[in-house]
């Protein structure tokens, strides 16, 4: 099929899909996060103009981004701050 | 097309002919909505893959081909997945995307690296430097074995969409 791909990643997938704009400091942020802790992650790169950001309305309920998509703990967050906070509690040092 | 003049010869292309196997890569694949590295091979897990090198997004040649290929809905049943390939920017691909209300998604490839690794490069007389694919055509089966090819050996040349159709139907 040639349909755009589903917003559900496959199961060989990454576990987390970050969207992200590209060079928004605060999409970097997390990116540099998930690297830090060696996370598998997906990158969905979206446009800056808002309106077209149907995907992100999609799945977080709001167009901002960054946003990821955690397949593992069934979380979807938006705003850098948390999404760190979120990524230290969750993969950082326990 | 019939011309009263002599168009542009490209000379032979030296791709991946039926019963090779098409080389992998991974590049950004743009959908309406956003883009994301896709590898060849994850496409072709899924079914056979026709893939299809254009000209740059905005040229007419790009247009002409989608055009066409939409009009014959490949792809749209069954489990062929039918992809692109020009070395437009994920924007430009968005854009054409959505201005020709394309149900296909495209691949990202400003380098040019996979038309070389296809043999398909073709470098653009009068862009200094600036390089593209010519247009081509791969129809693949699970294992990205090439059951059909076509690459211009002309400027411009287009695809025979009724030999691609009957590959198709063969697979």
């Amino acid at each position: 099929m040639s349909e755009p791909t589903p917003d559900a990643p496959d199961e060989d997938d990454p576990t987390i899909t970050l969207y992200r704009l590209q060079a928004c400091p605060f999409c970097e942020r997390v990116a540099r996060k998930l690297s830090e802790y060696d996370i598998d992650y997906q990158s969905r790169f979206v446009e800056p103009l808002h309106s077209k950001r149907n995907a992100v309305k999609r799945v977080s309920g709001q167009r901002a981004v960054p946003v990821i998509v955690d397949d593992r703990t069934g979380v979807t967050m938006s705003e850098s701050d948390r999404i760190v906070q979120y990524l230290d509690r969750t993969y950082g040092e326990a | 097309m019939d011309l009263p003049f002599d168009v542009v010869d490209l000379g032979p292309a030296d791709h991946p002919e039926p019963g090779e196997a098409a080389p992998d890569f991974e590049r950004p694949l743009v959908t309406d909505e956003y883009w994301a590295d896709v590898a060849l091979s994850a496409l072709t897990a899924d079914g056979p893959v026709l893939l299809v090198f254009f000209p740059m997004d905005g040229s007419f040649p790009a247009t002409y081909i989608w055009n066409e290929i939409d009009d014959r809905g490949w792809g749209r049943e069954g489990d062929l997945t039918v992809v692109g390939l020009s070395i437009s920017t994920p924007y430009e691909h968005k854009r054409f995307i959505a201005e020709a209300g394309l149900s296909y998604r495209l691949f990202s490839d400003p380098q040019n690296g996979v038309a070389e690794t296809y043999g398909v490069v073709h470098d653009l007389d009068g862009m200094a430097g600036v390089s593209e694919a010519r247009p081509a055509v791969f129809l693949l089966d699970e294992d990205r074995t090439v059951e059909y090819a076509w690459a211009a050996s002309e400027w411009p040349e287009f695809p025979d969409y009724d030999a691609i159709a009957a590959a198709i139907e063969e697979l």
